[in-house]
């Protein structure tokens, strides 16, 4: 669905379902450079379960328009703003990478609004490398080679996808490269760098929080995560074995087990 | 030690690793090492709440084998990860996939351009058979760059064509024709079968869907008949109104768009959920299987097909039984710039040559070598011959041989991986008999 936000459009996926207001929700926001089609194994699932299930393109990204959001506090702020924008008074967040920063971020700043916090592959800074930060800011395609071979684990990079016939490194790829990197992985990239909010941030979360992490994460890696984990009161952790950053593909039925117990039994559904 | 510091490169698999191991974990599999053929009709669900989510595209898994089968599904990953692509369908032939591929794009009232140098069976899938679903086509020589922009229409979906003409061995100017496809907001579809992504990765060239018969180099040992269709990811289907089955809510899947969810796979995710649900030609594991094996050694083998083929380009050109000698790697092709741009790991295997002494002389050289094998295939490991103007085209009046690019002459030769002497003996032996007939005639 397409709706407005700042006076730009935003492009959301709805599950495949149409939205209906009286429906809980659910925001899935993505990682850097990336979409919402990131999420296509785990929002339709919601979906047709009784929510609305919104996985965003940030502003710049896949079929969002607009510019890239400079900051992790601006996407925060966003996120927020989406909420207002359809309707709704309180929703649960999902943030994969980059999307666990703003999640952090927008949780601690508004804590009445948000009811459920998941995060995957999360970690409460997300420093850059430098050359990396150079080439995507350069407009470098081999930026998001670097980006793809890094975020997918060795069992990964044999593909082996849930979903028969698509192989993930290349469709990740795809999507990375579907708009000017410098304007959207580049300025993520950035963002990420410069933001350092996120473990104070942690520490003001009260709601339900779940951290699914990966052992051969080598983005977000395993004791990052529990460190950002162990300040959030409550926080819940999920270790996924042999996966790596790119868990919601990897591991997509893992994941959304996981994640489906989780946000049903904090955040329960609309019953039919 | 040096102080230079290490510059960043990716590591992920090249083209001989993944042609091995794309698309297998072991540890998923028992730890088995080869690719478990998994012959089986359909797959237990944990429960009621899981078998529902399959049938939604809530998660991924497998249902029924006529949509997806495990060791089919390696295959398809391992084809998407050569060519450079999002996913792959393999398909039960090379002919099936590209009619999955055309039901997929098109609806009955619309068009496609197409090149008229093309393997016969899709020549009568294009002229006959689609028109009874509603979809017409412009045949358009695959030299004739611009005579594919002036076919285009207001109902045109997609530019179709082999990249190599089939005998005749022309050559389509990828890079140009994907252009006009994209400046009409149309796809541009490209059969491979003749290059495999080991001498031609057609996406890096602006096709935005691959084609394969994997019957012929990609399985190469002429055992298994088999297709595929490879999306490249790239194409906006919502860039414009053409498409609305990819784009608008499809009532087979409770208002599913395609693009929308998919992105970059929705192609290949609609010609799995509507074409094998509703036309099955569904890839049989055992195939998939034989499939793999071949694809395993695909860059040993088809370097090999080419060094013979270039040896045997030398050999005709020199011999005094040889008219004229059509392959890609020779100076004086009209394509031979081409092919080196868009072939540079090597030109293929597939030779024309015309054979002096005309149809009697091909029929005598057909029926004397022994070596090569006689049969209406390409690409197996053997050497492989065919006179088309006495056997597969033996129906076809003087014009239609001209139009297709056929002559009472002409030798379709797929070079296999035999020793080259041998190949040349043989050929020595189907030239001897062809030169008694003119012998004779001539006294």
């Amino acid at each position: 669905m397409k709706f407005k936000v700042n006076n730009n459009e935003v492009f959301a996926s709805t599950g495949g379902r149409p939205f209906d207001k009286k429906k809980p929700l659910i925001i899935f926001v993505h990682g850097s450079g990336l979409t919402h089609m990131t999420w296509v194994l785990q929002t339709r699932y919601f979906a047709f379960h009784g929510y609305n299930a919104l996985a965003v393109d940030l502003p710049g990204h896949g079929l969002s328009s607009g510019e890239s959001l400079k900051s992790i506090e601006e996407m925060a702020d966003w996120v927020n703003d989406v909420i207002d924008a359809v309707g709704h008074k309180e929703a649960s967040l999902v943030g994969h990478s980059q999307g666990c920063l703003v999640t952090v971020e927008c949780t601690s700043r508004y804590p009445e609004k948000i009811k459920t916090l998941s995060l995957m592959g999360g970690a409460g800074a997300i420093p850059m490398n430098p050359e990396l930060l150079s080439l995507a800011e350069n407009n470098d395609p081999k930026a998001v080679d670097l980006m793809m071979d890094w975020a997918h684990g060795p069992a990964g990079h044999f593909g082996g996808h849930p979903v028969p016939g698509l192989y993930h490194i290349n469709t990740g790829t795809m999507l990375a490269k579907s708009r000017t990197i410098q304007n959207t992985l580049g300025v993520d990239f950035r963002a990420c760098d410069n933001y350092k909010n996120g473990f104070d941030a942690a520490k003001k979360i009260k709601c339900p929080t779940l951290s699914i992490l990966a052992t051969d994460d080598k983005m977000c890696p395993v004791k990052e995560g529990k460190k950002l984990a162990s300040l959030i009161d409550g926080s819940q952790v999920d270790i996924i074995d042999n996966c790596g950053h790119m868990m919601l593909l990897e591991e997509a039925d893992r994941v959304l087990t996981v994640l489906k117990k989780f946000i049903t039994t904090n955040y329960p559904p609309l019953s039919s | 030690m040096s102080d230079k510091k290490k510059e960043l490169k990716p590591n992920t698999y090249k083209f001989d690793t993944l042609s091995l191991h794309a698309g297998y974990q072991p540890h998923k599999n028992a730890g088995s090492r080869q690719v478990p053929i998994y012959q089986t009709t359909s797959y237990l669900f944990d429960d009621v709440d899981h078998a529902a989510a399959l049938f939604n595209l809530e998660r991924g898994g497998h249902i029924y084998s006529r949509i997806s089968n495990p060791t089919v599904g390696v295959l398809e990953e391992r084809v998407a990860s050569l060519e450079g692509g999002t996913a792959a369908l393999a398909t039960s032939s090379g002919m099936s996939a590209i009619f999955l591929t055309i039901m997929t794009l098109c609806e009955a009232g619309d068009h496609l351009v197409v090149s008229s140098q093309l393997y016969g069976g899709t020549v009568n899938l294009f002229r006959l058979t689609l028109p009874k679903f509603g979809i017409q086509c412009t045949f358009v020589k695959p030299r004739d760059t611009e005579g594919f922009k002036k076919a285009i229409q207001k109902n045109t979906k997609g530019i179709f064509g082999e990249l190599v003409g089939n005998p005749g061995n022309e050559i389509m100017n990828m890079p140009e024709i994907a252009k006009i496809a994209h400046d009409a907001g149309i796809p541009l579809m490209v059969d491979a079968t003749y290059q495999t992504p080991y001498l031609c990765k057609p996406f890096e060239h602006g096709a935005d869907i691959v084609i394969h018969s994997l019957t012929k180099w990609m399985a190469g040992h002429g055992s298994s008949m088999a297709g595929i269709l490879v999306e490249g990811g790239k194409f906006d289907w919502m860039q414009n109104d053409k498409f609305p089955t990819m784009t608008k809510p499809y009532e087979g899947y409770h208002g599913l768009s395609f693009a929308e969810e998919f992105g970059p796979t929705a192609f290949t995710m609609k010609a799995r959920a509507e074409g094998m649900r509703d036309f099955g030609p569904c890839l049989s594991p055992q195939n998939a299987w034989n499939v793999l094996q071949g694809i395993e050694t695909l860059s040993v083998r088809m370097k090999k097909h080419c060094s013979n083929a270039e040896e045997m380009v030398k050999y005709l050109s020199n011999h005094e039984s040889v008219a004229w000698v059509s392959h890609p790697s020779v100076p004086d092709h009209p394509d031979h710039e081409l092919a080196k741009k868009l072939l540079p790991n090597g030109r293929g295997s597939m030779i024309a040559f015309g054979i002096k002494g005309g149809k009697d002389a091909g029929v005598a050289f057909i029926n004397n070598v022994k070596l090569a094998s006689h049969l209406a295939n390409v690409g197996d490991t053997r050497t492989l011959v065919i006179h088309p103007a006495s056997g597969t085209h033996s129906q076809m009046d003087e014009a239609t041989l001209k139009f297709a690019g056929l002559s009472h002459d002409m030798i379709r030769l797929s070079v296999g991986i035999e020793d080259i002497d041998d190949i040349k003996n043989d050929f020595e032996i189907g030239f001897r008999a062809a030169r008694k007939p003119r012998l004779v005639s001539n006294q």
